[in-house]
C-alpha cells in the first residue's frame, strides 16, 4: 500500500481512442454480418485488424516500459490486480453457463416432461416428451415428428472416456509444464524455462486439435450439433467458450515463450508470463468443472 | 508529469487524466440523461391522456425500451463513474487512476456503444422494443432484426464496465496514501469499491445472457426455446442475476455521495462509519441471492417463492441501517441546507419511500397483485431517480467548486431543487395509487379512470424534466461566469483529503503522496 517513488503515469496516449474504435468496428461489423449485410464481414474484419494493431502496440509500449524500468513496483501490483479481478470476470462469464446447464438440466427438462408441479405442461403441450438427460429426444421432435423438428437430439451422448479423458490427461499435464517453467524462471535457469514452457504450449495446441476432432465426430457420428436442443446447446457452449479460452490462453503464452527467447524475463520480473500462467490454471480449472458436469455427468 | 493539460481536442480525446477522463463521464453520461428524458417525455406525452395520440404503440414500445436502458447504463452508470474518476483520486490520496490509459478506453467504448445502440431506430424494424430487461421470447424469437447491434453494443459496455471496475479496485487496494487505512477511507471510496465488485461480478453474467440471445437467434441453439428442451424463464434468472446487483451498482455510489454530504452540512462526523461500511458490504451480499423476487408470478415452486421473499426481506436491515445512520448523523448537528444538502436529504426521505414500497413488492403473495403494475414503476423511480439522480445532483453540487474552482449560484440551486423534487413526487407518487388500482405498465393506452392522475404524472414528468436543464445551465454558468471559490475547503463542515488541494484542483494532485494520520 505504502507508496514508493513516484507512481508512473503515463503520458497522452492515442491507444485507448483506437482500441475503442477497433472494438466498434469489430462488433458492428459482426452484427451486420449475422444479419446479412453485405459490407458486414469487411468492416469485421477491418475493425479487428485495428484492434488487433492497437493491442500488439499498446503491450508493446508496456512491455517497453517496463524495460526502460519506469514501473515500480506498486505499478507492478496494480497490474497484479488488473489480471486477478479479470480472471475472476472470466470465472462469472462461466459461471453463467454452468448455472444455464444446471437449471436446465434440473429444472427445465424435467419440467417439461411433467415433474413438479408442470402435469399440464407436459399434457397439454408436451404430451409424450420425457425427461432424460442427456436429451436425445427433444419435445419438439416428440411432438412434431423427426420431419418437421428443427431441434433433433443427437443419437448418441459425447462419451468421456474417449477424447474428453484425453484432453484432460493433456491440460492437467499442461498445468504443471507451465509450473516448472515457473520455477525455472525463478531459478534463473532458462534453458528449462523455455522447454517447459514450450511444451505448455505445444500441449495447448494438441488439445485444441483434439478438440476440432472431437467436434467433427460429434457432428459426423453422432448427430451431435447446436441444434440438438438443449443438450447440444449447453455441450457446444460451454466446451466452445473454454476453447476459445484455450486458444487465447495458448496464445498467451506462445507471446511469453517468444518473449523469453528474447530474453525478456527475469527471475523477479516476469509478470507478463506470469499472468498468462494464472490464466492458463484458470482456463485449466475451467475444464476440470466441464469433464465432470458435462462429460461424465453427462453421458 | 508536472504539466498542465495538453491543448485543443486531444487533450481530451487521448487523455490519461482522471480530472480528464471524469469530466468526460460526466458529461456524456448528461447527454444520455437528456437523450434517456428526451424518451421520458415521449411516453409522458403519450399518456398525458387516455387514447392514442401522438405515437404508435410499436414506437412507444421502444420509447419505453430505450428509455430504461439510455437512463441505466448510459446516464446514471457512468456519471458515478465519473464521479469516481474525479474523486477517488483525490479522497484516497492518489496521483492518478492505478490503469490511467485502460481508464480511457474504458470511456470512450462508450460513445461508440451508445452510437451503436441509438442507429438502431434508423435500422428496418427498428429499435429494441422488448423492454429494457429484454426478456425472451420477446427479444428472440419476436424480436426486431435490430437485436444483433444491441446485444453486441451491450458486451461492449460490459467489457467498458469491467475494465472501469477493475480500475477502480485496482487504484483503491493499491494506491491509498501511507496512513490511509481501510478504515479510514471516505464512505464514497468504499461504496464504489464494493460496487466495482458487483460490477466485475455481474457484468460477465449479462454478457453471457445476451450470448445466448445471440446463440438462440442465429445459431440454432435452444436456451429458452421449451422446443429444444430449453425455457423462456431461463432468461430471466440469468437476467436478474445480473439485475438485482445492478440496481445497487446503481444506488450504492449514490449512498457514498450522501454519506459524504450529509456530515459536511449537520458539521458532524458520520455517525457509525463502520457500521456503514459493513452495511453496504452486507448489502452487496444480500444482493446476489435475491435475484427471484422480480419473478414471483413466473410460475417458481413454492420453495423458491418463500425463500426469494424471506431474502429480500433481510435487505431491508442493513438499509434500514443506513437510514438510520444519516439521520443521526444530522441529529443535533449544525445543519445548514444549501444545494448538496437538500438533495441529500430528499435523497433519505425519498429513498426510504421506495425501500417500503420496495418491502411491498417483496412479499411474495402481494406482488402478484402488484407486479408488472405502475406501482412497481413508482417503486423503482423512487430509488433510481430520487436515489441515483437525486445523489449525483448532490454530488455535483458539492463538488462542483472543488472542480471549477467557481461557487455555482445558490439561488438558482434551490430553485432547481424544489422543482426537481416537486415534479419528480408530482410524477410517480400518483403512479403508486394508479399502479394499485390496476393499471399495467408499458401500456400506450390506458383506462378512463386513471386519466386524472396520468395527466398529473406527465405534467411532474415535464416540469422535472425542465429541472434537468436548469441544473444544467447552471453547470455551464458556473464554468463560464462563477464567482471564485475562495477557499481550499469549500465547505466549511467538509471533511476529507479532497478539500487540502486547491480549488479548482490543479492538473496533477498528490504526485507525492500525502501523509494521513
Ligand atoms: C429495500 C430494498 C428493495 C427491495 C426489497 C426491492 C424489491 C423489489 C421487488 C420485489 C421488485 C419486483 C417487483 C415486480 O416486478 O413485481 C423490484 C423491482 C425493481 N426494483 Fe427494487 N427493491 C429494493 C430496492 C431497490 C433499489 C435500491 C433499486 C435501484 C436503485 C431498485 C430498483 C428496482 C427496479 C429497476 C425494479 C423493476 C425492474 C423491472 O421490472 O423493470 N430497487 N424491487
Ligand atoms: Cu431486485
Amino acid at each position: 500500500m505504502a507508496t514508493q517513488g513516484s507512481y508512473y503515469v503515463p503520458e497522452q496516449s492515442k491507444l485507448p481512442l483506437f482500441a475503442s474504435l477497433g472494438m466498434f468496428l469489430t462488433v458492428f461489423g459482426a452484427a451486420g454480418w449475422i444479419n446479412g449485410s453485405e459490407s458486414g464481414m469487411t468492416v469485421f474484419f477491418a475493425g479487428a485488424l485495428v484492434l488487433a494493431s492497437v493491442m500488439w502496440t499498446w503491450f508493446s509500449t508496456v512491455i517497453k516500459e517496463n524495460l526502460a524500468g519506469l514501473n515500480n513496483d506498486q505499478l507492478k501490483r496494480s497490474y497484479v490486480w488488473g489480471m486477478g479481478w479479470f480472471i475472476f470476470s472470466e470465472v462469472m462469464f462461466f459461471a453463467a453457463f454452468f448455472g444455464a446447464l444446471f437449471y436446465l438440466r434440473q429444472f427445465a427438462v424435467p419440467w417439461l416432461a411433467g415433474e413438479g408441479h408442470s402435469a399440464m405442461t407436459n399434457e397439454l403441450l408436451w404430451k409424450g416428451f420425457e425427461n432424460e438427460w442427456p436429451l436425445l429426444t427433444t419435445p419438439e421432435q416428440v411432438r412434431e415428428g423427426e420431419a418437421a423438428a428443427r431441434f433433433i437430439g443427437a443419437h448418441e451422448p459425447m462419451g468421456w472416456a474417449g477424447l474428453p479423458l484425453i484432453n484432460t490427461i493433456i491440460l492437467l499435464t499442461s498445468s504443471f509444464t507451465v509450473h516448472f517453467a515457473h520455477t525455472a524462471l525463478k531459478n534463473a535457469n532458462r534453458k528449462m524455462f523455455n522447454i517447459w514452457l514450450g511444451a505448455t504450449v505445444a500441449l495447448g495446441i494438441a488439445f485444441l486439435i483434439l478438440q476440432v476432432e472431437e467436434y467433427v465426430h460429434a457432428y459426423e457420428e453422432l448427430g451431435l450439433t447446436l441444434n440438438a436442443g438443449v443438450y447440444g446447446t449447453t455441450f457446444f457452449m460451454l466446451t466452445g467458450f473454454h476453447g476459445a479460452h484455450v486458444t487465447l490462453g495458448t496464445f498467451m503464452l506462445l507471446v511469453m515463450w517468444l518473449r523469453g527467447l528474447k530474453g525478456h524475463f527475469k527471475h523477479d520480473d516476469a509478470f507478463g508470463f506470469e499472468a498468462a500462467s494464472w490464466y492458463w490454471h484458470f482456463v485449466d480449472v475451467v475444464w476440470v468443472g466441464l469433464f465432470i458436469f458435462v462429460y461424465i455427468l453427462g453421458s | 508529469m508536472a504539466h498542465g493539460p495538453a491543448k485543443g481536442i486531444s487533450r481530451w480525446l487521448f487523455t490519461t487524466n482522471h480530472k480528464d477522463i471524469g469530466t468526460m463521464y460526466m458529461w456524456f453520461s448528461f447527454a444520455m440523461f437528456l437523450l434517456g428524458g428526451a424518451f421520458a417525455m415521449v411516453i409522458r406525452a403519450e399518456l398525458f391522456q387516455p387514447g392514442m395520440q401522438l405515437v404508435e404503440p410499436e414506437f412507444f414500445n421502444q420509447m419505453t425500451t430505450m428509455h430504461g436502458l439510455v437512463m441505466v447504463f448510459g446516464a446514471i452508470m457512468p456519471a458515478f463513474v465519473g464521479l469516481a474518476n474525479w474523486m477517488i483520486p483525490l479522497m484516497i490520496g492518489a496521483p492518478d487512476m492505478a490503469l490511467p490509459r485502460m481508464n480511457n478506453w474504458s470511456f470512450w467504448i462508450l460513445p461508440f456503444a451508445f452510437l451503436m445502440l441509438a442507429s438502431t431506430f434508423f435500422m428496418e424494424g427498428g429499435a429494441p422494443n422488448f423492454g429494457w430487461t429484454f426478456y425472451a421470447p420477446l427479444s428472440t424469437t419476436y424480436a426486431p432484426p435490430s437485436v444483433t447491434f444491441f446485444i453486441f453494443a451491450v458486451h461492449i459496455m460490459g467489457a467498458s464496465s469491467i475494465m472501469g471496475s477493475i480500475n477502480i479496485i485496482a487504484t483503491v487496494l493499491n494506491m491509498r496514501a501511507p496512513g490511509m487505512t481501510l478504515m479510514k477511507m471516505p464512505l464514497f471510496v468504499w461504496t464504489w469499491l464494493i460496487t466495482a465488485f458487483l460490477l466485475v461480478a455481474v457484468m460477465p453474467v449479462l454478457a453471457g445472457a445476451v450470448t445466448m440471445m445471440l446463440m438462440d437467434i442465429h445459431f440454432g441453439t435452444s436456451f429458452f426455446d421449451a422446443a429444444g428442451g430449453g425455457d423462456p424463464v431461463l432468461f430471466q434468472h440469468v437476467f436478474w442475476f445480473f439485475g438485482h446487483p445492478e440496481v445497487y451498482i446503481i444506488i450504492l455510489p449514490g449512498f457514498g455521495v450522501v454519506s459524504q454530504v450529509i456530515p459536511a452540512f449537520s458539521r458532524k462526523p458520520l455517525f457509525g462509519y463502520s457500521s456503514m461500511v459493513y452495511a453496504t458490504a452486507s448489502i452487496a451480499f444480500l444482493s446476489f441471492i435475491v435475484w427471484a423476487h422480480h419473478m414471483f408470478t413466473v410460475g417458481m415452486p413454492l420453495a423458491g417463492e418463500l425463500y426469494f421473499m424471506y431474502a429480500t426481506m433481510l435487505i431491508a436491515v442493513p438499509t434500514g441501517v443506513k437510514v438510520f445512520n444519516w439521520i443521526t448523523t444530522m441529529w443535533r448537528g449544525s445543519m445548514t441546507f444549501e444545494t448538496p444538502m437538500l438533495f441529500a436529504i430528499a435523497f433519505v426521505i425519498l429513498f426510504t419511500m421506495g425501500g417500503f414500497t420496495g418491502l411491498m413488492l417483496g412479499i411474495a403473495p402481494s406482488d402478484i397483485q402488484y407486479h408488472d403494475s405502475y406501482f412497481v414503476v413508482a417503486h423503482f423511480h423512487y430509488t433510481m431517480v430520487a436515489g441515483a439522480i437525486f445523489s449525483l445532483t448532490a454530488g455535483i453540487y458539492y463538488w462542483l467548486p472543488k472542480w471549477t474552482g467557481k461557487m455555482y449560484n445558490e439561488t438558482l440551486g434551490k430553485t432547481q431543487f424544489w422543482i426537481a423534487f416537486i415534479g419528480f413526487n408530482l410524477t410517480f407518487f400518483p403512479q403508486h395509487f394508479v399502479g394499485l388500482a390496476g393499471m399495467q405498465r408499458r401500456v400506450p393506452d390506458y383506462a378512463l379512470q386513471f386519466a386524472d392522475f396520468n395527466m398529473l404524472s406527465s405534467i411532474g414528468a415535464f416540469m422535472f424534466g425542465m429541472s434537468q436543464l436548469m441544473l444544467l445551465f447552471n453547470v455551464i454558468n458556473t464554468i463560464l461566469a462563477g464567482k471564485r471559490a475562495e477557499k481550499d475547503k469549500v465547505w466549511d463542515g467538509a471533511e476529507g483529503l479532497e478539500w487540502t488541494v486547491p480549488s479548482p484542483a490543479p492538473y496533477h494532485t498528490f504526485s507525492t503522496p500525502p501523509q494521513v494520520k
